[in-house]
């Protein structure tokens, strides 16, 4: 067993008294690729969240890199380490493509120039390069996307949070962005959560998957076993089938 | 000091907040649904007093008269405007749709200076300086009408708003834009009649202020911070919170005005102003948003 | 630090830039009392539509109630002026930290309590409303009634005390807004600048990628009412008077920042093409309604109005952008 970078433990959290997460608690390996799934309202996004910095928990501790994390502002959570995309991309419209990065880089130094190349380098590598000098509002979904996760890398984290981020791309425009995860992963040992609606990317990329199912976990372990899990199969598959 | 005298000027600033109230109902049924501040709306007001004093000193007919068709004349400018200049600004941001409004605010001001001159009017009916007693108190005759018409002009407002089917579809634009757009609402339509209600309501209210106050072009401005003032005290987009809101004023400034000197009297409404910005954003009687 | 000002401005921008600069600082010589009144309004508006492009422009932060921050530090300099025979040059110290720190309080109160877009506005507005008030009523600088300094009739001009001729002071503020817009290009290209522009595009998005966006804002507004009240010390002592009623007022705030909307908000260069437009219409209005000997009160603004619709209709992002694209001064990259 390798090292966990990202320890959630026996986290909840309660929306005027409706609990959205209960006792929640899930384990990210150094160099590990986990999924969060979950059918729609099952609590993912408000998990994700607790570990952004969006919230604090009400209850349980988050651990990164063997720091205690939780409660941390946003601000806070990208220094220690973490960066995350999110589900509707945010692009700062007017910037450029680079501008964009340019922002992420300068996270790990104030030299514009030294962020202007990593962000070039980062761009480079999501094979955005021919796009660097548009203005992110002319940008198409798919490469606002990449731009998401490119500006998030560019904050040199350990520990990539993708939020959805095969949402609303074709299965060509899916695989691409699986294949870029894959080699950021491969090569660079980049360890990734994501929470994540489209099975095929699920199934491509993670190496565990772990389910959630009203605020609580349900499953979790090796892609194929849990979707033979007949827990999951009911709550989760199932509805997917009906729908 | 004596309470009645207190309590007397208490009232009067309660009846003059409501028709505070209802200026600046207008802006907050146009913010509520447009979404966009209108920072010409004390100017509006100023247009439909200039028509009061026009109407009464022209052909003698009483402000309380003139308000029908003042409003119905302001009604027709506010869907025009909305129509021809604001819509095309819904999605531009927020200090461009406010520079829009402050250049109308700016020709509508000097045109007024240009047309009256810069001095004070008013109106004097017959019955300006007549009282009536409540109780112990003895209040301004034209206080309490306006008052009366504007709480009627606000309820009349209200069930147009809660029973009519334009008026639940206006509501159906400002809760959910994109859902009255995919209902096949003409959401730009109803916008500018949104609009022409706001600025019926500030017409009313501008005929019946010249009765209360005298009118010069310069207070345009003043009312417009003022009804800003009103509805972020109420709520912006609360229709009882913006009659609230005014009457709270009203109480603020006939108080200060009483307590402390008459020009001191903006400066209590401000600082009630920051006080429910910081403390309560969505203003007392407003949804959290 | 010299290079990161002009890295990436093509050539030609900084010929056209050196240009208009020799040209203002040859104006005095060459144009009349009257053409430099009007140079020193333009200069003026372009300062203090830079100092509020800071918080607009580049952190996004609409202020309504930049009069707030002229209006305190013209009191604050003159005060100590009038009060202790303190020169200007000293005095604008403590006016820039009395107005930093009202921008501060506000800008604290307003980021702590997420009140941000129209609200904030209105804050401004409010806060600007509410001080104007107060100093009508402020014995110590004559409340309402105004206050006054000294006007002497000197031989020659005294820059210690910021007493002189039109040219001095227009000397002085030419250099104050030359400084100010390499600042602002010094500010825009460094970290802050980005961090800033993330801010005003996607707050939310920026401190995911690390910013600590209320202190960005915080330091935006230092920076913006700080550079706004050496607008107030300057028309404190070129004026020599003031009135509450005037200097807060909110038509005041409006006039500052027309000049950076109509030449563009966020770019360096708008607020300094807005004032020259926005100064030259309004004389070249006044001009043509006195030849034409209309008199009428009121028309001069109304045909300022009608240009400000058309601009804001026509060039939602201000006459600079397209300028700057027509002319090819566009910073490469």
């Amino acid at each position: 067993m390798t090292e966990s970078l990202l320890v959630v433990d026996g986290i909840s959290k309660s929306f005027r008294g409706l609990r959205a997460v209960s006792q929640a608690s899930l384990v990210v390996p150094q160099g590990g690729i986990v999924s969060l799934i979950g059918p729609n309202g099952a609590g993912k996004t408000t998990c994700f969240n607790m570990v952004a910095g969006v919230f604090r928990p009400d209850e349980g501790s988050i651990t990164f890199d063997g720091r205690r994390i939780e409660g941390l502002r946003p601000d806070q959570i990208c220094h220690a380490g973490i960066g995350r995309t999110f589900q509707i991309v945010k692009p700062f419209k007017e910037l450029t493509a680079l501008e964009n990065v340019i922002v992420g880089a300068l996270r790990a130094t104030s030299d514009v120039r030294q962020a202007r190349r990593k962000a070039e380098a980062v761009l480079d590598q999501l094979g955005m390069t021919d796009k660097r000098n548009q203005p992110a509002a002319q940008l198409t979904l798919p490469e606002r996307k990449r731009l998401e996760v490119a500006r998030a890398l560019a904050t040199e984290p350990k520990l990539l949070l993708l939020d959805e981020v095969m949402a609303g791309l074709r299965p060509t425009e899916t695989d691409q962005m699986v294949a870029v995860f894959r080699e950021l992963n491969a090569k660079h040992g980049m360890t990734i959560l994501l929470i994540e609606h489209v099975m095929r990317a699920v199934m491509a990329l993670s190496q565990q998957v772990v389910v959630l199912h009203h605020g609580q976990v349900i499953a979790s372990g090796a892609p194929e076993d849990v979707v033979r899990d007949p827990a999951v199969l009911e709550c989760y598959l199932g509805e997917e089938v009906e729908a | 000091m004596p309470t009645e005298l207190v309590f007397t000027v208490a009232l009067q600033g309660i009846l003059t907040g409501l028709v505070y109230g209802l200026m600046a109902l207008g802006l907050s049924v146009i913010f509520g649904v447009v979404r966009v501040v209108n920072f010409a709306h004390g100017e509006m007001m100023t247009i439909a007093s200039y028509g009061a004093i026009v109407a009464f000193g022209a052909w003698n007919i009483d402000p309380l008269v003139a308000m029908v068709p003042i409003a119905v004349i302001l009604f027709a400018l506010g869907y025009a405007m909305q129509a021809a200049l604001i819509n095309p600004f819904i999605n531009r941001p927020e200090h461009s749709q406010f520079i829009l409004l402050a250049a109308v605010a700016i020709i509508m001001v000097n045109g007024l200076l240009m047309i009256f001159g810069p001095d004070a009017r008013s109106v004097l009916v017959d019955y300006s300086l007549d009282s009536i007693e409540i109780g112990p108190l003895l209040v301004d005759k034209v206080r309490v009408i306006t008052a009366t018409m504007a709480l009627a002009i606000t309820a009349a407002l209200f069930a147009f708003f809660k029973l009519s089917h334009t008026g639940k579809a206006i509501r159906a634009c400002a809760d959910n834009h994109l859902g009255a757009l995919v209902i096949g609402l003409n959401v730009k339509q109803l916008y500018a009649l949104t609009f022409g209600i706001g600025s019926a309501c500030v017409g009313a209210a501008g005929a019946m202020m010249t009765l209360l106050i005298d009118t010069t072009p310069n207070i345009g401005p003043v009312f417009t911070l003022q009804a800003f003032v009103i509805v972020i005290i109420g709520g912006l987009g609360s229709m009882p919170g913006a009659l609230l809101g005014g009457v709270l004023i009203g109480l603020s400034e006939a108080m200060s005005g009483l307590f402390f000197a008459p020009s001191a009297k903006t400066m209590f409404g401000v600082a009630i102003l920051i006080l429910v910005l910081l403390f309560r954003p969505q203003g007392l009687l407003g949804r959290k948003a | 630090m010299i290079s990161r000002l002009i890295d990436g401005v093509p050539r030609r921008a900084l010929v056209l830039l050196g240009l208009l600069l020799a040209g203002l600082l040859v104006a005095p010589l060459v144009v009349d009392a009257y053409i430099l009144s009007i140079l020193i309004l333009v200069l003026y508006f372009a300062y203090t539509g830079q100092a509020w492009n800071v918080m607009m422009g580049f952190a996004g932060q609409l202020s309504l109630g930049h009069s707030l921050y002229v209006g305190i530090a013209a009191y604050t300099a003159a005060a100590l002026y009038v009060h202790f025979g303190i020169g200007p040059w000293a005095g604008v110290l403590p006016a820039i930290a009395i107005s930093m720190a009202a921008g501060l309080v506000i800008g604290f109160l307003a980021f702590r309590f997420g009140i941000s877009g129209v609200y904030f506005a209105l804050l401004t507005i409010a806060f600007a409303e509410f001080t104007r008030v107060g100093f009508d009523h402020f014995a110590w600088v004559n409340g309402s009634g105004g206050f006054f300094l000294p006007v002497t009739q000197q031989a020659a001009s005294d820059p210690l005390n910021l007493r002189g001729s039109p040219t001095m002071f227009y000397y002085i503020l030419l250099a104050v807004t030359v400084l100010a817009f390499l600042f602002c290009r010094w500010l825009l290209t460094g970290r802050i600048g980005y961090y800033w522009l993330a801010i005003r595009e996607e707050p939310e998005a920026a401190q995911t990628l690390g910013i600590n966006v209320f202190r960005y804002k915080m330091i935006a507004v230092a920076i913006s009412s700080g550079m706004t009240a050496l607008s107030g010390v300057f028309f404190a002592f070129y004026y020599n008077n003031l009135f509450p009623e005037q200097i807060f007022s909110m038509s005041r705030s409006i006039e500052l920042i027309l000049g950076p909307i109509i030449g563009g908000v966020g770019s360096l260069f708008g607020p300094i093409l807005g004032a020259f437009v926005l100064t030259a219409l309004a004389e070249v209005v006044t001009e043509i309604m006195h030849a034409l000997g209309y008199e009428i009160p009121g028309i001069k603004q109304v045909f300022y109005g009608i240009c400000l619709l058309a601009v804001i209709i026509y060039l939602p992002h201000g006459i600079w952008p397209p300028l700057r694209k027509r002319l090819g001064l566009e910073d490469r990259s």
